[in-house]
């Protein structure tokens, strides 16, 4: 006994001991939901300019849970994401505190931002069309809604419905439209897919180039990823097999999606954090930001990367203001159930 | 602590004695601390945004259900017939490559699911070598022109999963085997049985409570695994769990169906119990007669040379080429210090993780033994397990609550006492992690502990008791000793789950903090496995060292046990 509970104690000890608790005075930490190596460039960048230490926690879910428990207490000033939907949640649960930055506010877009300064988009990317370059003829789909034609039947991929990018766009179709319409749209869609839906973004392309099918939806960055893989040279050839198209370029815009940042409820270094998203959203990083992952800078007026410029030029963007998508994700999560769309 | 008085360890003792209160509550303590977690997710399960199961039963209710039932049933049975097959042709035959299958067969154990399945989708999919070079023999040109079977599908999550998975089977069967007493089997043949009928009569009876065990243990991990069903676009129940919480913001839903899987689990379990109540084997681990394998010839020893290979061909070989392929043409790009630091949090953790739930595995067994009427500890023990069927993120928000709170109540007080902060004491701390890992993974260590002391003959206890040692002498001069091979299995399959976790590790980690398994995570996820194929495969390597004492322990203690 005696020894068993020396052994806990001991154990207890030097775990203890081994916990790393930052307290350096000048620093901003910051949970993100976006890979380490995407933003590892530019926050090293931002400390050799500000001498501002970055430390850093990243995981694909359960960030904004672990920011709810802490409390008051939480070490973290930044929730950085990879999409607007952690960070609408994140306000809905008064995680976010409202920022006041000229700066910011001049930078970015009001579509691209929390009407309260509660979030700001980062950079941008569009969910579009991969039509085969061989299969499709150009202004063959010009729309969203034309994927539900029955003309494409057994000609369509894509990834699992319940993926956040796909439930996205859904919930723009709900906004646009309305429920009942989207769910009819949504069962078109499912019965002109050419499998069941599987894998993610880039396999859509791949099953385009492979003939599996001739229409794929996907992010607009994965084009850019899969051009330039020098990993994988056999993207390269996925990519070349199709042509991009933005959907409904005479209508609302193509639907949009923003990876970006907040300041938390009780950030212990408020300051550095909104120093940390203002140079986040200046011109310089946000053409390193962009580029980084193909994606489009939200600040008007920063160049685009020269491939961007290549293929994906100039575009209506759907300018729906993104905290009313929010609610709609839950609303387009249980069509994908009602319809189906993923069995 | 010396007295004549003999206590019959394993009586009903109607009040804890002073002097073995401590094991008593000692016990109940770390019952209730590792439950914790799982209470904590019941009290998340009280508060759901709105209920979800109107919408569930209505629609993809059924196919989660369903498609769970197939994935583990179909692991089940076939880890079952790699694990219990192979172990027992390696006890008890001799074939070509026999010696090297006895550690070989538990090398797929070192490869994590995710690895494995991201490995396998390279290899088979359209764009790998093997339809590649397919399309060039037979001159096909698109997916249009021929079949074949679709890696990303349930059979495809079965195949991966049992792959990794049955070498808990293995393992605890072939040690099952290996401390069955010859002479059980001599008499069975003596009395008539050829070989097929005396395996299926007496040896595997006697070796179902190990394969019980084994079994249960892959059911869990099918039940709580995420990335391989996510990757191959399998909807399991635990991939409902992930869309509520997640897609539809609902995290008290997201509980209630953990909750519910936590139920069925312990259904399945308790039901197997029932099923066995009845047998109980002691044998005095002493004086077994020397097991001569039989040796195989011709088409036989061919067949079980072959049985033997697959499973460690495709859990281990093929993985570990590909990714040491990967690895290889990467190297320069790949390498750096941070690897180092990477390895050794691994290391750490999983050593302290592993240490810490053998001690706390040895305690709950052993007062399990002291008061083995007591039903509310027997309960406690075994809702302690409870952790190890939970989806690994969903447990690490179990860990979270309880230590925010602690933190925060802490912090609360000394503010308002001595009007100062102490802030954040536990979360976001490596003793999270090492807390959850325990939690997860005291399930394993508990049965293993468990199960070896078990065999341990009360007679024992009363001959120590009786010669005047204390309880806490007995386990230390006695049963320890004697249970020495078992706690050395359960620390080093603990250890290397540990290194290969990865869900609770990416939530609860520190700032600037990394394991070999996170580091994994950061490329895979975004489908560029050659850039983590380096950190994949020193976890492969450090599990395999482990791996391969383990098994050396084992048929070391055969040998013991014959000399």
């Amino acid at each position: 006994m005696k020894s068993s509970r020396t052994l806990l104690a001991a154990a207890t000890l030097t775990l203890a001991s081994t916990a790393s608790i930052a307290q350096a005075a000048n620093e901003v930490n910051i949970y993100s939901y976006r890979q380490a190596f995407l933003i590892q460039p530019l926050l090293e960048e931002f400390s050799k300019e500000t001498g501002i230490q970055v430390n850093l926690v990243t995981a694909g879910k359960g960030l904004l849970e672990r920011l709810e428990h802490e409390g008051r207490n939480s070490p973290a000033d930044i929730l950085l994401t990879a999409e607007v939907g952690p960070l609408y949640d994140a306000t809905e649960k008064g995680l976010l505190s409202a920022v006041e930055s000229d700066a910011l506010n001049a930078g970015i877009p009001q579509h691209y931002r929390d009407p309260e300064g509660r979030w700001f988009g980062l950079t941008a990317r569009s969910r579009i069309i991969y039509a085969s370059k061989d299969r499709v003829q150009e202004g063959e789909i010009k729309t969203y809604e034309d994927l539900a034609d029955p003309k494409w039947k057994g000609r369509i991929c894509t990834r699992s419905g319940k993926h956040t990018y796909n439930l996205s766009l859904i919930a723009s179709v709900i906004a646009h439209h309305d429920e009942a319409y989207a769910e009819q749209w949504l069962e078109g869609l499912k019965a002109n897919l050419a499998r069941k839906p599987q894998g993610n973004d880039r396999s859509q392309v791949k099953a385009v180039k492979e003939g599996v099918c001739d229409l794929a939806l996907g992010n607009s960055y994965y084009f850019g990823k899969m051009l330039t893989n020098e990993d994988q040279p056999e993207q390269k050839e996925w990519a070349q097999s199709v042509n991009l198209v933005f959907p409904n370029q005479d209508d609302r815009g193509a639907h949009m999606n923003i990876s970006g940042a907040g300041v938390t409820q009780y950030a212990p270094n408020r300051e550095n954090a909104i120093k940390l998203i203002e140079f986040l959203a200046d011109k310089k990083a946000q053409t390193i930001y962009a580029d980084v992952n193909s994606e489009f800078p939200v600040r008007p007026g920063t160049p685009n990367s020269a491939l961007i410029e290549e293929y994906m030029g100039n575009f209506k963007a759907d300018e729906i203001d993104l905290n009313k998508l929010g609610p709609l994700r839950a609303v387009a999560s249980r069509l994908v159930d009602k319809v189906g769309f993923d069995n | 602590m010396k007295t004549a008085t003999a206590t019959l360890a394993y009586s009903p003792t109607r009040q804890p004695r002073p002097r073995l209160a401590g094991w008593y509550s000692a016990a109940w303590g770390i019952a209730l601390m590792v439950a914790l977690p799982v209470l904590a997710v019941f009290y998340l399960a009280l508060f759901p945004d709105e209920n979800i199961w109107a919408h569930l039963a209505s629609t993809v209710l059924p196919v989660y259900v369903i498609t769970t039932l197939e994935l583990i049933i179909g692991v089940a049975l076939l880890s079952i017939l790699a694990g219990v097959g192979s172990a027992w042709l390696v006890t008890m035959y001799s074939f070509p490559g026999k010696r090297l299958f006895e550690w070989a067969l538990l090398l797929p154990f070192a490869v994590p699911a995710y690895v494995i399945a991201y490995v396998y989708t390279d290899l088979l999919e359209f764009a790998g070598p093997v339809q590649g070079a397919l399309r060039a023999l037979f001159g096909w040109q698109s997916a249009r022109d021929y079949w074949f079977p679709e890696i990303r599908s349930l059979g495809g999550a079965i195949l991966m999963l049992s792959l990794v998975l049955y070498p808990y089977i293995y393992l605890l069967t072939r040690a099952a085997f290996l401390e069955q007493s010859v002479s059980l089997r001599d008499a069975s043949r003596l009395l008539g049985c050829n070989a097929w009928q005396s395996f299926y009569r007496v040896s595997l009876p006697i070796a179902r409570p190990a394969i019980a065990v084994g079994v249960s243990l892959v059911a869990m991990e099918t039940i709580n695994d995420f990335g391989t069903v996510d990757y191959f676009a399998v909807k399991s129940l635990t991939a409902g769990i992930y869309d509520t919480w997640l897609n539809m913001a609902n995290l008290g839903g997201a509980a209630q169906i953990a909750s519910l899987m936590l139920v069925f689990v312990v259904m399945l379990i308790t039901l197997e119990r029932m099923a066995r109540a009845q047998q109980r084997h002691f044998h005095s681990a002493d004086r077994f007669s020397t097991l001569e394998p039989s040796r195989l010839q011709g088409a036989g020893a061919l067949a079980a040379s072959v049985f033997c290979l697959l499973p460690v061909l495709c859990g281990f070989i093929v993985p570990f080429a590909l990714l040491s392929w990967y690895a290889s043409s990467y190297l320069d790009q790949l390498w750096s210090e941070d690897f180092l630091s990477y390895a050794s949090h691994s290391f750490t953790l999983s050593l302290s993780a592993a240490v810490l739930s053998i001690a706390l595995a040895v305690v709950l067994a052993y007062a399990k033994r002291l008061y083995s009427e007591r039903r509310a500890l027997l309960f406690a023990v075994r809702f302690s397990s409870l952790g190890y069927a939970m989806p690994g993120a969903v447990l690490a928000l179990g860990v979270i609550i309880p230590l925010a709170a602690f933190d925060n109540a802490v912090d609360d007080f000394m503010r308002r006492t001595f009007d100062m902060s102490t802030g954040l004491l536990l979360s976001g701390t490596t003793f999270a992690i090492i807390f959850a890992y325990v939690v997860r993974f005291l399930a394993v260590s508990n049965g293993a502990v468990d199960s070896s002391l078990s065999k341990v003959t009360p007679s024992m206890d009363m001959a120590s008791r009786s010669l005047g040692q204390s309880a806490s002498g007995t386990l230390l001069k006695v049963h320890l000793p004697l249970i020495r091979g078992g706690l050395m299995t359960a620390l080093l399959v603990v250890f290397v789950d540990c290194m290969k976790e990865l869900p609770a590790t990416l939530i609860l980690r520190p700032f600037n903090y990394d394991t070999l398994a996170t580091f994994v995570y950061q490329f895979a996820s975004d489908e560029m496995l050659e850039r983590s194929a380096l950190a994949a495969l020193l976890i492969v390597l450090v599990g395999v060292l482990p791996v391969i004492l383990l098994s050396r322990s084992i048929t070391a203690s055969r040998r013991q046990s014959e000399a």
